[in-house]
């Protein structure tokens, strides 16, 4: 009896990504979500710019390769040719919440009926660790070297709290995949944001709290500590923005 | 070869857009090579308008009329700054209860009519410019005046059969002026 | 009168582009083609298309690249400024090769510039601003009718090589009328077995994307670009030529400055002036064999264009020497008179200009 595999939407190749990051386990969890919902044949996913830039080599559906934060634009244009497709953008903080922020925001005020992965591990991770727009307070990266001053850079963005805002999205949430617990309700979350847009309920993100070892100069069991003690203080886990939360509880 | 450079002008809402067009049709409708261009910009918001018309038997170069044969002005500032554009021998057609002046030169043709009160006195208080290109048919014979009927039901909404007959009310009343 | 109607330019291209099988517009206002968006807006959600006003020209391009990846035709217009953000989209639809059909209706620059006719992104359109080694197919429409005529071959030539066609007009062009006969032709259209449309567990995945990070892979790709490029070269430019037997004095000039030319050159005529003109159709690829060719019968050629002599120097490397090449050209937004033309035809057939 198998009691353990690879998800079928997950390609059987080796990821790039540095031990300890938690990409993996997010992509993982896309790829179970794609599976139970059976929709592998129709799912096209798009691309970020930024650690997850080779995600179209992982992911067994068509993907595109976008340029940095315009994914939400460019599955715009998917799902508007293909409606009765699955659409699915994965992203980091800089693409989704610094250059592409236009992008996100418009997309999400348009309830476009697609689905969003974000991935918010607060700093720059393909080019080094540079400071992201989610980068918390005094927070050293490579740009920061003196800690995030937010009197000459401003403060990080919290991108549920400010979408949330917006009459259009259906459902916005954010998870962690920092323990186990919090790794199986951030699966329940992402499978619940693509099942909405198999349901046409419209825009769906899902913001995953992750780690980013090798930048944060701390080992994987130190990075996740890292995530429990200063980041979900400064992003707290939940659910945002839920249209249709009335109507599933009658 | 025959060519007519047409230059329409005066301000936003007189219809010279619309008198443009509808003498650039009566050309299509002859089969003559026609090109209208509107002036675009600021002036899309209220200010001048104006339109180049060019009619011609051989096919049109340049859209752009910048010295025309005949110069159609609904405003005074539009004549202050086409007057002296006109080729002389050229035509001018004055709407007179707008424009108080008269034309300074002595080497162009000039017509002036009332156009606007003509219009008004009749109850179509916006046909002023149809009056006028009646009057520039009749005097130019650029097209003829036989068509008008057909030209009319192409530039017309046909949403809108009423306007067929007061169009050609305004056309008659500058033709026969 | 047959079937013709008078239609703006912009409006030309935007019907031309439903008769293609366009049923995707993205778009983001600017002055002098909203027409084209305005006429989508009106007529996509009644044939089931899809119009949207995007946030950006950005989003507009990075839609686009959206419907392309799905195989569907997809068009975006702007107006020079717009086409600057669109860049960055033009270089990632040539590095993934994906069709599309993209609309420039030219206005003077740079920056805000102006919104009268301008021809100043010649080299943003054939030498092509975005970073890395591209070509789009450039088309310089001269009337309404081929504002039409010319979006549909842009679809097609788009789809058989899988690559941009831009429609470099300006705003004349734009916003003239003409009379114009758009006939409901069958258009070519081209398998797309690359396109993402999901696998439907019938195939391998596809994906579209222009990352290559082993550099030889990556100039393996830019090479087998640039020999599909050369083929476009060798079998697709399109000229016109006018009054050119026996001319000695050649004008070179597309769009609205070869109409100006057009008169100059039959004013000139009349003067005994032996000038004739070649136009443009394709600006890439450019007529370079023709233009070399006409040098050896010309005293000398004038590029005339609304830029500061950008057309003038693929005029020069055409012409390799064979005959003083000239510069006759109106930017800002103002446009020559056909006496200023003629001025300098005059001033060539005397033997230079100033």
């Amino acid at each position: 009896m198998i009691v353990f595999e690879k998800p079928k939407s997950l390609a059987n190749v080796p990821l790039h990504y540095c031990p300890g990051c938690t990409h993996g386990i997010v992509h993982r969890l896309v790829a179970e979500a794609i599976d139970s919902l059976g929709i592998e044949g129709k799912t096209i996913g798009v691309a970020p710019v930024g650690c997850a830039v080779l995600a179209y080599n992982y992911f067994n559906c068509d993907m595109i390769e976008a340029a940095h934060g315009r994914a939400p634009a460019v599955a715009t244009g998917v799902k508007r040719s293909l409606p009765e497709n699955i659409v699915f953008t994965y992203q980091g903080d800089g693409d989704l919440a610094s250059i592409g922020m236009a992008e996100t925001v418009h997309a999400a005020t348009r309830n476009e009926n697609i689905t969003v992965i974000f991935i918010n591990n607060a700093i720059y991770g393909m080019t080094g660790g540079q400071m992201a727009p989610t980068s918390l307070p005094g927070q050293v990266t490579q740009t920061s070297p003196y800690g995030r001053d937010v009197n000459t850079v401003g403060y990080p963005i919290r991108v549920c709290e400010m979408l949330s805002q917006l009459e259009g999205p259906a459902y916005i949430e954010r998870v962690a995949v920092n323990n186990v617990k919090n790794v199986k309700n951030a699966g329940r979350a992402i499978k619940k944001a693509f099942e909405n847009q198999v349901n046409n309920k419209g825009f769906s993100l899902i913001e995953v709290i992750s780690s980013c070892p090798t930048n944060w100069g701390k080992t994987p069991q130190a990075a996740l500590a890292w995530v429990e003690e200063a980041m979900i203080p400064y992003y707290p886990l939940g659910v945002y923005k839920d249209k249709f939360k009335d109507e599933e509880g009658k | 070869m025959k060519t007519a450079n047409i230059l329409l002008a005066g301000f936003g809402g007189q219809g010279i857009l619309f008198a443009g067009k509808f003498l650039a049709y009566s050309g299509l409708y002859e089969e003559k090579e026609i090109s209208w261009l509107p002036s675009y910009g600021p002036e899309m918001r209220g200010g001048t308008s104006n339109c180049s018309v060019i009619i011609s038997d051989s096919p049109v170069g340049s859209p752009i009329v910048n010295n025309p044969d005949v110069l159609l002005v609904m405003n005074m500032p539009s004549l202050d700054k086409f007057e002296n554009a006109v080729v002389p021998g050229g035509k001018i057609f004055v709407d007179s209860t707008l424009i108080e002046r008269k034309v300074q030169r002595d080497d162009v043709e000039v017509f002036y009519v009332p156009a606007t009160k003509m219009a008004a006195d009749a109850g179509v208080p916006t046909l002023a410019n149809m009056i006028l290109v009646g009057k520039i048919i009749k005097e130019t014979a650029i097209v003829s005046f036989d068509n008008m009927d057909g030209v009319l039901k192409k530039v017309v909404s046909a949403r809108k059969p009423e306007l067929l007959e007061l169009n050609k009310k305004a056309l008659d009343a500058g033709y026969n002026f | 009168m047959a079937d013709k109607v008078l239609m703006k330019g912009n409006e030309a291209i935007a019907e031309a582009a439903l008769i293609a099988g366009c049923r995707h517009y993205f778009g983001y206002p600017i002055t002098p083609q909203t027409e084209i968006a305005a006429y989508m807006a009106k007529r996509m959600p009644k044939i089931g298309g899809t119009f949207l006003q995007a946030e950006s020209e950005i989003a507009a391009i990075n839609m686009v690249y959206g419907v392309s990846s799905t195989g569907k035709r997809v068009m975006t217009s702007s107006a020079s400024p717009g086409m600057s953000l669109k860049t960055e989209g033009l270089s990632y639809l040539a590095g993934a090769d994906l069709p599309a059909l993209v609309v420039n209706v030219q206005r003077g620059g740079p920056g805000l510039g102006g919104i009268q006719p301008s021809q100043s992104d010649y080299f943003h359109a054939t030498k092509c601003g975005g970073h890395g080694d591209y070509h789009m197919i450039v088309l310089a429409p001269a009337s309404v009718q081929e504002m039409a005529d010319l979006t549909i071959k842009g679809f097609e030539m788009a789809d058989q090589y899988r690559m941009t066609s831009m429609i470099l007009a300006d705003g004349t062009m734009g916003q003239m009328m003409e009379p114009v006969e758009i006939k409901n032709v069958e258009t070519k259209t081209f398998e797309k077995p690359w396109a993402t449309t999901g696998t439907e567990m019938k195939r391998p995945k596809n994906v579209v994307n222009s990352l290559y990070l082993e550099p030889s892979e990556l100039e393996k790709m830019n090479i087998a670009r640039f020999e599909k490029y050369k083929s476009i070269e060798e079998n697709e430019v399109m000229y016109e030529e006018f009054m050119m037997d026996d001319a000695e004095i050649v004008l070179v000039a597309y769009g609205l400055s070869s109409r100006v030319s057009r008169n100059a050159i039959i004013a000139a005529r009349e003067k005994g002036i032996k000038a004739g003109m070649i136009r443009p159709i394709t600006l890439w690829p450019f007529p370079k064999a023709i233009i070399n060719k006409r040098a050896e019968q010309a005293k000398a050629m004038i590029s005339v264009e609304l830029s500061m002599g950008q057309m003038m120097q693929d005029v020069q490397l055409a012409a390799n020497g064979k005959c003083p090449v000239y510069l006759c050209n109106r930017v800002g937004g103002m446009i020559f008179a056909p006496e200023e033309v003629l001025a300098k035809i005059e001033e060539a057939n005397a033997g230079g200009v100033k």
